[in-house]
């Protein structure tokens, strides 16, 4: 465990590293970014958690059980969504035209509509699940065994 | 009789194997340009998304970002595993 100024300044900012990744998974249909990035920015933030307190603390609010349905959730999610649009295609984006994230930007550059993009902006999330969750508990478990504490089942 | 199957087998193999070498496609075709032509052109129509290489990531090639998350998932569960038996065999010994 750090010194208190530094457990300071992380509770602080660990707030502003979860609204900036999830404002990079929800829009991950229109500006840069997405799913894998996005959840790569929060486990930044939970790795900047790891170093200022330790894995002990850490382990309380983090449990590897949560981390793995939440990873499993995350890819079953992806799956569905892939496989509803196999009345025509696998992966087709069955969505587009309905009101359900149905809009169609005009063509061509402009800012984009948060409400387009068909499946796109689901997978999204369901890949930001699996990133946040599946490499936070990479990270979680390796502190915990270096630190020689107990991977909690 | 299983040596037979077995030739049966491997000559279904080797016509269906050199029939696909026979009748690939021509090296350079589509031309370079042809499918980033498409995608530009039809992206935002086709899948109403904004940004083209989401578009592309989880639309055009879905089955890739499938692969790509079975490869973390994979990744992960190994690291998992692999630290829980490490720390099971420190205490038995």
């Amino acid at each position: 465990m750090l010194s208190k100024i530094v457990r300071t300044v992380a509770n602080q900012l660990i707030l502003f590293i979860l609204v900036f990744g999830l404002y990079v998974i929800a829009h991950g249909h229109i500006t840069p970014g997405g799913g894998f990035q996005g959840g790569a920015v929060i486990v930044s933030g939970v790795v900047m958690l790891l170093v200022a307190f330790s894995s002990h603390e850490l382990k309380k609010s983090l449990r590897e059980r949560t981390l793995s349905i939440v990873e499993s959730s995350g890819a079953i999610i992806f799956a569905v969504l892939a496989f509803a649009g196999i009345g025509t295609v696998f992966f087709y984006n069955f969505l587009v035209g309905t009101p359900i994230f149905g809009g169609v930007p005009d063509p061509g550059p402009g800012p984009g509509n948060i409400w387009t993009g068909g499946v796109i902006p689901l997978m999204n999330f369901a890949v930001g699940l699996k990133v946040i969750a599946g490499l936070s508990a990479v990270v979680l478990a390796i502190a915990l065994f270096s630190s020689g504490e107990e991977v909690e089942e | 009789m299983r040596q037979v199957i077995g030739l049966i087998v491997l000559l279904v193999l080797v016509v269906f194997l050199v029939s696909g070498v026979l009748l690939i496609h021509p090296f350079g075709y589509p031309d370079a340009s042809d499918m980033d032509d498409y995608i530009i052109e039809n992206a935002q129509e086709e899948t109403g998304s904004n940004n083209v290489v989401a578009a592309v990531l989880f639309d055009y090639r879905g089955l890739d970002t499938l692969g790509e998350a079975t490869i973390l998932f994979t990744a992960v569960t190994g690291v998992l595993l692999l630290l829980r038996t490490l720390k099971r065999k420190e205490e038995s010994s």
